[in-house]
């Protein structure tokens, strides 16, 4: 009698340590990037405001001169910012037509046998070190190319960083945008045809509605990427923070100051060591905003489709 | 053993009261098939149908799973030239005409003959957008809120929807939502109507109030409708056609027509024994 009580005893028979140990380093794995994240704010903020405590924010938020390493430098971030953004929207200007184009083409009219081979090689391209794009921007794009249609373009220039760095981004938008619309469902196609629709009328009016969180999460993604390029436009566009809108003309980024003065022999401690974290926090908060006005764009989306 | 059993007698009670005027033989008909086979590579999937579809009749088609019939159904508005491979031999005329013949687009056949499908596959836009979309895609101009009106009321949706019409349809119920793919379908004025296992995802309330639409509809249109329900195609068709699925010599599986009729004699007096066998649930 006492052995069958034993035997229905439901309490754990051994200790499972390899359960907490396995919990733990995948909790780790989570929070990683989190604590960086909050160290990478953390190191930012705290040389920023330094820089913010020597530099007015108004100066330099609106100052419209960036001659950090000159003595009495003008610290106004004006030009590194129309710089940025300028080179981002030739970049998108490329990018968005012709990586949605790709995305409709592969996924409402290739064959499966083209999407198998074209899919995989246009991914290809954003494996290309972006240090490479950049060679061939100032290389071949300006040298062999642009300096034939426009004469007075500079050897450095946005116009070659803009268009190669959209020409980078195409596999991000095309491959995100194709796999938002493949996971469109098949009868909403079929509904489409059964009404009349030719394959363009499919495509634009009811694959791509349907598939817009996804193609707009695509395109931020995108945007995202174009801003925080460095290589590209540190190799062709040179490092003259000017500010102008004039394509043809060298510009500078906040993302190429950064790394042109990152990697110059500044005093630590020296204000213009500090300019590189104001610049650097800046930019942080732009992608910061753009991420999250991204994430509420895919929800409102969402919730009006579903 | 010919003794007539429960089920027979149950589907008797609920045949169709419209079966009675039909005539024996189909006058004047929509589509003609003679000697239809539906082909996927070298597979067929349905073999040999000769058929007539007769104008403002509802025709059932019924038979177990895997017997073709709605690759039969997706034939008649050429569906299945999107799937890569298919391929149909013999002759779909519609009124006289080869619809797989030279110089026939097939977005004009589909614009005659609509279809409403399994799953209610509205398109994620408002309910007003639902119903305007085919005629904006066949070149419709101006204002659509009269057709709008108009085919929702025929479809029996217009007084649940009228204050709601730009909210989404992905808010309606699943009954709600087949009504609408239905009022998208008569937007485009068809003359046909194929409905591919139109309640199968629908609840028994959703399912009559389909029921009643179709025979309502049949007024003005033709109707083709695959079901796995008979009481269902007992209820609402004029003609049935029974499909099976048999093995051929080197055992491969293809869907076979094993009798046509007006579905009143069909579902008393079938004369296949398949057809009995099936009707009074025995097999399938």
């Amino acid at each position: 009698m006492s052995e069958t009580a034993e035997g229905l005893s439901l309490r754990q028979s051994r200790p499972r340590y390899g359960e907490k140990i396995i919990r733990s380093i995948l909790a780790l794995a989570a929070f990683v990037s989190i604590f960086t994240t909050f160290g990478i704010v953390v190191s930012l903020l705290i040389p920023s405001i330094e820089f913010f405590l020597e530099v007015p924010i108004t100066d330099f938020l609106f100052g419209t001169v960036w001659t950090p390493l000159f003595k009495n430098g003008e610290f106004g971030v004006i030009p590194l910012l129309s710089g940025t953004i300028v080179i981002t929207l030739i970049a998108i200007a490329v990018a968005i037509p012709l990586g949605l184009g790709a995305s409709i083409y592969l996924s409402e009219y290739a064959s499966d046998r083209v999407r198998k081979v074209l899919k995989p090689t246009l991914e290809v391209l954003a494996g290309i070190p972006t240090v490479v794009f950049g060679f061939f921007a100032l290389e071949f794009l300006t040298q062999a190319i642009l300096i034939k249609i426009f004469p007075e373009i500079e050897v450095f220039n946005a116009l070659s960083a803009g268009l190669i760095m959209g020409v980078m981004i195409i596999p991000t938008i095309a491959s995100l945008s194709e796999d938002a619309m493949a996971a469109v469902p098949s009868g909403l196609r079929d509904g489409a045809y059964a009404l009349g629709s030719s394959k363009r009328q499919t495509a634009m009016k009811v694959v791509m509605p349907a598939a817009l969180s996804g193609i707009v999460a695509a395109f931020v993604l995108g945007i995202s990427r174009a801003i925080g390029e460095t290589m590209i436009v540190t190799i062709a566009a040179g490092l003259q923070p000017q500010l102008s809108f004039n394509p043809l003309m060298g510009m500078q980024t906040m993302t190429s100051y950064i790394a042109a003065a990152g990697s110059g022999d500044l005093a630590t401690g020296s204000i213009e060591y500090k300019s590189i974290f104001a610049v650097g926090m800046l930019l942080f908060l732009l992608t910061f905003i753009m991420n999250i006005f991204s994430i509420r764009l895919v929800r409102r989306f969402r919730q009006a489709y579903q | 053993m010919n003794q007539p059993n429960e089920i027979t007698m149950h589907l008797d009670h609920s045949l169709s009261a419209r079966g009675a005027s039909i005539p024996p033989e189909t006058s004047d008909p929509v589509f003609t098939l003679d000697n239809v086979s539906v082909l996927y590579g070298d597979y067929s999937a349905i073999r040999n149908v000769t058929l007539p579809i007769g104008r403002n009749e509802i025709t059932a088609f019924i038979g177990p799973s895997g017997c073709g019939k709605s690759t039969l159904l997706r034939s008649f508005n050429r569906m299945n030239d999107l799937i890569p491979g298919a391929h149909l031999t013999g002759t779909v005329a519609y009124h006289g005409t080869d619809i797989y013949g030279p110089n026939v687009d097939p977005i004009e056949v589909r614009r005659k003959v609509g279809m409403v499908f399994q799953k209610p596959n509205v398109f994620p836009k408002s309910i007003y957008e639902n119903v305007a979309y085919g005629p904006k895609v066949n070149g419709a101009k101006g204002n659509l809120d009269d057709l709008v009106e108009e085919c929702l009321s025929r479809a029996a949706l217009w007084n649940e929807v009228k204050d709601d019409l730009k909210k989404s349809a992905y808010a309606l119920s699943g009954g709600q939502q087949q009504r609408l793919v239905i009022a998208r379908c008569i937007a485009v004025k068809p003359e046909v109507i194929l409905m591919d296992e139109p309640c199968a995802s629908l609840d028994p309330l959703a399912t009559a109030k389909i029921e009643d639409l179709m025979v309502e509809l049949a007024s003005d249109y033709t109707i083709i409708i695959v079901t796995h329900n008979m009481q269902q195609a007992a209820r609402v068709s004029d003609r049935t056609a029974f499909f099976t699925a048999e093995l051929d010599d080197n055992g491969i599986r293809h869907g076979r027509l094993v009798e046509f009729g007006r579905t009143r004699e069909l579902f008393s007096s079938p004369t296949d024994p398949r057809t009995e066998d099936y009707i009074s649930g025995r097999f399938g």
